[in-house]
Formats: structure tokens, sequence, C-alpha cells
């Protein structure tokens, strides 16, 4: 009975969490066209309900009620699978995520790379939809986020290495709760500007969309799927974006702290603040799309492999010996 | 208890059926898929018995970066129509012998090395050891790799380097007549290398390729 009553409370507590990232997830759709619109000196989506706030669940019940299509050729099992895998993907992350000191799902020893392993495997959604389309464009555009994303995985990886040798753990609680007296984007800030640039390849937004390119491959991976599937796609993309953001929040800009330690900002919630530095890195996120025009490929991987590894490599280097050199490792 | 029981059987169960799935199924790209799934549910193994470190290592390395690759080959290459190509061809093939001797091979030097394997023996002891509980899995895989393993750790380095630069070595081709951008040179052009001032006489024109 009592093992029931947890199991109970357990999804619960899931269903808590879950339907609001979907719900964010809706609104940050809005909020993505509404700042891209904003820089180009246009209006944006503005006449469904206030502000057009709606205008994201018109478009999902739209994608509802539109025909499936299956090619004919494809391999139906894998097809089908690919959207799912991407949305479940995307958000059996949030199980780690932090919101405060006490409202986390899974409190695990190995938070950081349990979301690390889990934005791996968010590139089989892609080849596996580019696969089974058996289609020209949805193959090339696999092809290219594969090599993408495992390119710039190897960069972010590099880049927790830097925060986890100024936490000395892999929990994610500790490691936000290292930055209360200093967040990390202040000693690790070239880390930081690494880190963003190389979220924006591994979720395949602009400059770094070329797997979607339209002007080469159509819409790349997702060229043949229609109605409810594509939007599924579109959904764990932008759920993917908001999880980096969170990561990217909990490593560099102290998580659920708040700024100062001081009366008037210690007493807003501290999920707040999460949400606040998450918004704040989404926001850049879809400045940086409407401002900045694609890469080409060969830059792209360029930028990757002999850029941004060897700088953060030689980055982790220096901040063992700084640790070592002014006593400040931690856990002695 | 018995819930962890009920899910080892699940994971193990779903190991050992992909595991068969993977040599079992005719399109290659699906058995990569169920190579991927097996990796998954041992990663999950691990995590049961407490070594979370590994399997999300092995989540890491296996799935999140060697099966990419290698889904990545197999779709290139078109395996499976080959493989038909091999069976179906009216001659008698010639690669089901030397096959089939390579992993006879195999088979008896795997049975040579595991007849001779002899356990510690205050193995069977050791077990009750207790477990200090106090140190996470990885802080305690951490001082003992790179303390009095130090010497194994680099060699596997070593290994992973050689390796590396001979697939380096093996696929690079420098070809002739590339185009390639050097920021270098980009960045250093000069306005006297990219600008001309001419006076042009009338109905002459100017040379532009120099």
């Amino acid at each position: 009975m009592v093992e029931l009553i947890i199991f109970f409370e357990q999804i619960y507590r899931i269903l808590f969490l879950l339907i609001p990232v979907l719900v964010s997830v809706a609104m940050i759709v809005w909020l993505d066209r509404r700042v891209w619109a904003f820089v180009q000196k246009r209006r944006g989506p503005n006449v469904v309900g206030p502000f057009g706030l709606f205008q994201t669940l018109a478009d999902a019940l739209k994608y509802i009620f539109k025909e499936i299509i299956i090619p004919a050729s494809s391999n139906k099992v894998i097809f089908i699978l690919a959207p799912i895998v991407t949305m479940t993907l995307a958000l059996i992350a949030w199980a780690v995520i932090p919101f405060s000191e006490t409202f986390v799902l899974a409190d695990i020893n190995v938070g950081i790379l349990y979301l690390f392993a889990v934005s791996s495997l968010g590139v089989y959604g892609i080849i596996m939809g580019g696969w089974a389309s058996n289609s020209k464009y949805p193959f090339l555009g696999a092809i290219r986020s594969a090599a993408q994303m495992v390119s710039y995985e190897v960069s972010i990886g590099v880049i927790i290495i830097n925060v986890l040798l100024c936490v000395g753990s892999l929990n994610l609680s500790d490691i936000v709760l290292a930055q209360k007296d200093l967040w990390f984007v202040i000693p690790l800030f070239p880390m930081f500007i690494i880190f963003f640039i190389s979220a924006l390849a591994e979720t395949n937004r602009p400059p770094f969309d070329l797997p979607e390119a339209e002007a080469e491959l159509v819409a790349g991976y997702q060229t043949e799927y229609s109605g409810m599937m594509y939007a599924m796609f579109w959904l764990g993309e932008y759920a993917n974006i908001l999880l980096m953001c969170a990561m990217g929040s909990i490593l560099f800009l102290g998580g659920w702290l708040s700024p100062i330690d001081l009366f008037p900002f210690n007493v807003i919630p501290a999920p707040i603040w999460l949400i606040l530095k998450i918004l704040f890195l989404f926001i850049l996120f879809a400045l940086i799309k409407a401002i900045v025009p694609r890469y080409r490929y060969d830059q792209l991987m360029k930028l990757g492999w002999k850029i941004f590894l060897p700088f953060s490599l030689i980055y982790v280097v220096l901040t063992a010996s700084f640790l070592m050199y002014f006593d400040l490792l931690p856990g002695n | 208890m018995i819930a962890h029981a009920i899910v080892f059987y699940i994971f193990s169960l779903i190991a050992i059926v992909s595991a068969i799935m993977v040599t079992v199924s005719k399109n290659t790209v699906n058995s990569v898929f169920f190579l991927i799934l097996d990796f998954i549910s041992i990663s999950c193994l691990f995590i049961m018995i407490g070594a979370e470190f590994l399997g999300m290592i092995m989540l890491i390395v296996y799935v999140g970066a060697v099966a990419v690759l290698f889904l990545f080959v197999v779709m290139m290459l078109n395996v499976a129509q080959q493989k038909n190509e091999w069976f179906n061809s009216s001659g008698r093939s010639s690669h089901i012998p030397v096959g089939l001797l390579v992993s006879i091979i195999i088979f008896f030097e795997l049975i040579i090395v595991i007849g001779g394997w002899k356990y510690k023996p205050d193995l069977l002891d050791s077990i009750a050891i207790e477990i200090n509980t106090d140190l996470t899995n990885t802080q305690s895989l951490g001082s003992v790799i790179y303390t009095d393993y130090i010497h194994l750790f680099q060699l596997s380095g070593m290994v992973l380097l050689v390796a590396m630069i001979g697939a380096i070595v093996l696929t690079f081709r420098q070809r002739s007549g590339v185009k390639r951008q050097s920021y270098f040179k980009q960045i250093s052009r000069d306005r006297k290398d990219g600008i001309e001032l001419v006076d042009v006489e009338n109905n002459k024109g100017v040379k532009i390729d120099a």
C-alpha cells in the first residue's frame, strides 16, 4: 500500500514537472517568433489571444487535424519511431534539472553526465527520421546533422570538465551550490561563450541550422514528415533548446541562486530565478537566429574541431593549474 | 525488492533478445539499431547495480558517439544489398568457409583463455568486505585510476592515440584543385593586394587576369 502511494506520488510529481515544461515550450515558440519579428521590425504572431500568446496552441491544433502521410517506400517502424524518440529524449532530461534546493525530481549523483548522455542521444531522432524517409534530402540532412552534433558534443564535454574541476561533483545541485559566492560565468567566461555557441550547434539552431538549410535541403530530415509527427519533431527541438538553456544557466549562471543575497532579491522564490535565467539565454538564442547568417558547412566543422576543441582543452589545463597552484581544488 | 528483480529481468531480457536480433535481422541498419538498444539496456543494468558512472559513460561513449558513427557507415555503404548479392549469387560463395575458419579459431582461442582462468583464492571472502558508501562511484574510480593504475590508463590512452592517427593516415587524402579558405590570408589582405587603380584608355580596355 505504501509503495503504491509512493508510486502515485511520483507520477503526480512527474506530471507537475512535465505539463509546465510542455506549456512553456509552446510559449517559447511564440517568444522566439516575437523576438525574431521584433528584430526585423515586423509584428510577429499577434492575432490569436492576447499578444498572440495562443498562436502555438492554434498551430498545434492545426497539426493535429492534418493527415499523417507515411511515404510508401519508407521504413515504417523507424519512420514513426523517430519523432517519438526526439520528443521523449527532450522530455526525460528534465528529470534531473534542479529548480530549487528541494524541488528536483531525481537528484542523482551523475546528473550532469545524465544530461550530457541524453543530449547526445538526441541525434538518433534525426538520423532515424532521415534514413527511414528513404529520400535524398532527409538523408543528406541527417548525415550533416549527425556529424555536426557529434563534433560539438566533444567541445561541450570538455567545457563541462572545466566546470566540474571547480565543483568536484557531478551532482547538479552541488554544481549550483558551488556557485554561491561566484557564478562560474565570471572565472570561466570564455567557456560560457563557447558553450553557448556549441549549444546553438547542438540544437541545430541558426546560424548552424545546416541540417535543415531550406535553400539546399528543403527541410532536411523533416521533409517527409507531416501533421502530428512533424509537430513532435518541432516540439522536441524546442524542448531541447530550453534544456540547453537550463544547462547553461545551471553550469554558468548559478541555477536557482539569486544574483545577490540581499533583501529584495532573496525573497523571490528560487524556481523563478532559474526560469528568468533560462528566458535570458533563450532570448539570446532567438536574437542570434535573427541577426546572424548561416555558416558554411566546412566553416562549421573547422570552428568545432580546430578552434573550439583546442581552446577548451587549453582552458582545462589552465583551470586545473590555477586551482592546483592556489590550492583551491574542491574536495580536499 | 521484487520490483527491483522484475526491472532487472526486463532489462536483461531486452539485452539478450536485442543481442540475438543484431545477428539475426536481415536489414543491417536494423541490426545496428538493435545494437544500440542492447547498449542502452546494458547501461541500465550497470545503473541498477549502482555503477551509475559506468552506465552513463557507456551511454555517452558507445551510444552517443560510437554507434552514431557505426550507423553512419552502415547507412552509407548499403551493406544489406551487398550481402544479398553474396548469398544469392549463382556461384558458390567463397566467403563462408573463410568466415567459418576464422570463427572456429576465435572460438578455440576463447576456450583456451577461459579454461586457464584462475580466480583469486580469497575472492569469495572479499565479497563480504564492506563497501565504503560515503564516496560516490565517480570519486572512488577517480582516486584509483589516477594513482594505482596510472600506467594502464596512460597505456590505453596511447592505444587510442595510435588508432586515431592510423584512422587519419588511412583516410586523409590531399586533393588537388580544391579551393580552401584561409582565415589568415583573408585577414592579412591589404588594400594594395585587392585594388588597383588604372587609367583606362578609350576603346583599349584593361587586361584583368594578371
